[in-house]
């Protein structure tokens, strides 16, 4: 299966790539998937106080195609706040990367794990968790 | 050196130019129907089918009556099994196979078993190979067919196939092997090896696609089977349909090269394999899958874990390689050769094969090894698994939302 330019611009040189303190208060991390399932995403976002992402960072282990969602994913998510960022929908990768219907998955990974980043940035700062959704599996 | 890279000769191999200059003839001048015998184009064209099918004979030690002419390995599969339940259906109704086999076998079983046949699907070790006493303790006297491979076309191994031959004949049936990927690589003898009937096909061997052969017995036991295609009577009854020339008389060249080369090429592959396989084993976690003693000369798997064996690819470009990632496809599972080892999923996925073959070269074995390094180092670096195996965290103590 031959990959579209933009999986592989992002996966060529991916944006955003690395770790941050997961202990921070103001770091929320998201890790989803699983080694069995050949994907998993790890997505961390820092915040300020006043609830705008202002950094983020990605590790993936899967396919081209998840590597570059996540990439994506790391690249739309600065400048927003958490909740604009609760809006980027799976689709949306899908579109931008011209993702084939076998790869949709990686992109409702990514967007899994953007949700549970800014879950657990909330739960970390004493708000209530939004719903994951759950209807995607 | 050219790039990229062939490194996946287990899939298919380009024809070596001596075959297609055999073959080119008999698309033009001699285009005859081998079945015509009243003119000489007919007998020009069966000619090259009979110099063909002796060298096919040649290659695997039997006469050329027993040389069965198909489309492929998977068509000849078809028929051995299929036409053996068939033929010997009074006998009994139970074939014996292994997990590991080739989807040709296994999805004909399978149809078999719609039909009445009781199938048993024998587990491999964790190096890939059968166990022989597991084999005899599953022989009844409903058994009217054992069908393992010689070679495994994701990891190399071979089979003990002169014991399971025995095995299967002391209990009164018969063995059949899907040779797709040990004939014209290791040497075969179907007498010396006890096989009663035998797939493979030309385009493994640097032959054309199209065009196989199943092996059947005519002596000590003379085997039959049920044709499955119907028609003009060619092949001695089993097989019908017009002869495809061309192929079949590459397929002969192919078989004949293959035999005057076989000992020298097999060194040289399996030398250049080893190469491949010590310069990156010496890459931390990476593993070789299947026993590296009964192995294919021309075969390298290996894990690398913590790596994503499809993005592993695509970072691999300039190579022409397989995976038994199954990323692509819909059901997300890894190969099933890779499983029935006991290989858990995140290292099946984690897997590449390395197919080498008549024409790669030191020099493309020395790159190949750079550009794997390469890419498992920038994956890895990419890998959240990686990391958290670096900070000494039990990766299987994780509870991972499963998707």
């Amino acid at each position: 299966m031959a990959y579209s330019e933009k999986v592989i611009e992002h996966y060529t040189n991916p944006r955003n790539v690395g770790t941050l303190n997961k202990d921070s208060k103001s770091v929320g991390t998201g890790l989803v998937g699983a080694p069995e399932c050949g994907d998993v995403m790890r997505l961390q976002i820092e915040v300020d106080e006043n609830n705008m992402i202002t950094d983020a960072k990605f590790k993936t282990f899967g396919c081209g195609s998840a590597i570059a969602s996540s990439s994506l994913a790391t690249e739309w998510l600065k400048g927003k706040s958490i909740d604009e960022a609760l809006t980027i929908d799976n689709m949306d990768i899908v579109e931008e990367l011209a993702l084939p219907p076998v790869k949709i998955h990686c992109s409702v990974l990514a967007e899994d794990a953007i949700k549970s980043a800014i879950n657990d940035y909330r739960v970390k700062n004493g708000m209530e968790p939004i719903e994951m959704p759950k209807s995607h599996h | 050196m050219e790039l990229p890279i062939y490194l996946d000769n287990n899939a298919t191999t380009p024809l070596d130019p001596r075959v297609l200059e055999a073959m080119l003839p008999y698309f033009t001048n001699k285009f005859g129907n081998a079945a015509s015998r009243n003119h000489a184009f007919g007998w020009v064209a069966e000619e090259g089918v009979d110099y063909a099918r002796e060298q096919v004979a040649k290659l695997i030690g039997c006469t050329e009556k027993e040389v069965i002419f198909t489309s492929g390995a998977t068509e000849a599969d078809n028929l051995g099994i299929k036409g053996v339940f068939e033929m010997y259906q009074e006998k009994g109704n139970h074939i014996i196979t292994a997990t590991t086999e080739h989807k040709a076998v296994l999805d004909t079983c399978k149809h078999l078993e719609k039909l009445g046949a009781k199938v048993t699907y024998l587990k491999v070790k964790e190096d890939g190979l059968i166990d022989l006493q597991e084999l005899e303790a599953a022989m009844t006297e409903q058994t009217i067919l054992v069908t393992i491979m010689y070679g495994n076309n994701e990891i190399g191994v071979i089979q003990p196939v002169k014991e399971i031959a025995a095995i299967a004949h002391k209990f009164g049936a018969l063995f059949m092997t899907d040779a797709t990927q040990a004939v014209g690589k290791i040497p075969v003898d179907v007498n010396a090896d006890g096989i009663d009937l035998m797939a493979f096909s030309a385009h493994k061997m640097y032959g054309p696609k199209g065009v196989g052969v199943l092996y059947v017995r005519r002596k000590n036991p003379r085997v039959k089977v049920t044709a499955q295609i119907d028609g003009g009577g060619h092949e001695r009854g089993m097989r019908s349909g017009t002869l495809n020339v061309p192929g079949i008389v590459g397929l002969g060249k192919a078989c004949e090269l293959c035999r005057l080369e076989m000992d020298e090429e097999a060194k040289r592959l399996s030398a250049l394999r080893d190469k491949l396989e010590n310069a990156l084993t010496q890459l931390e976690e990476s593993y070789v899958n299947g026993n590296t003693q009964h192995r294919l000369p021309h075969v390298a798997n290996i894990s690398f874990k913590y790596v994503e064996g499809e993005g592993l690819m695509m970072a691999m470009k300039d190579l022409a390689v397989s995976s038994g990632s199954a990323c692509t496809s819909a059901s997300l599972e890894p190969s099933y050769v890779l499983k029935s080892l006991g290989l858990s999923d995140d290292l099946a996925h984690s897997s590449i094969r390395y197919g080498l073959g008549r024409f790669t070269t030191e020099e493309e074995i020395d790159y190949a090894i750079e550009n794997t390094k390469k890419a498992v180092n920038h994956l890895r670096d990419l890998s959240p698994l990686w990391e958290m195996f670096k900070e000494g965290i039990d990766l299987s103590k994780i509870e991972w939302a499963e998707h």
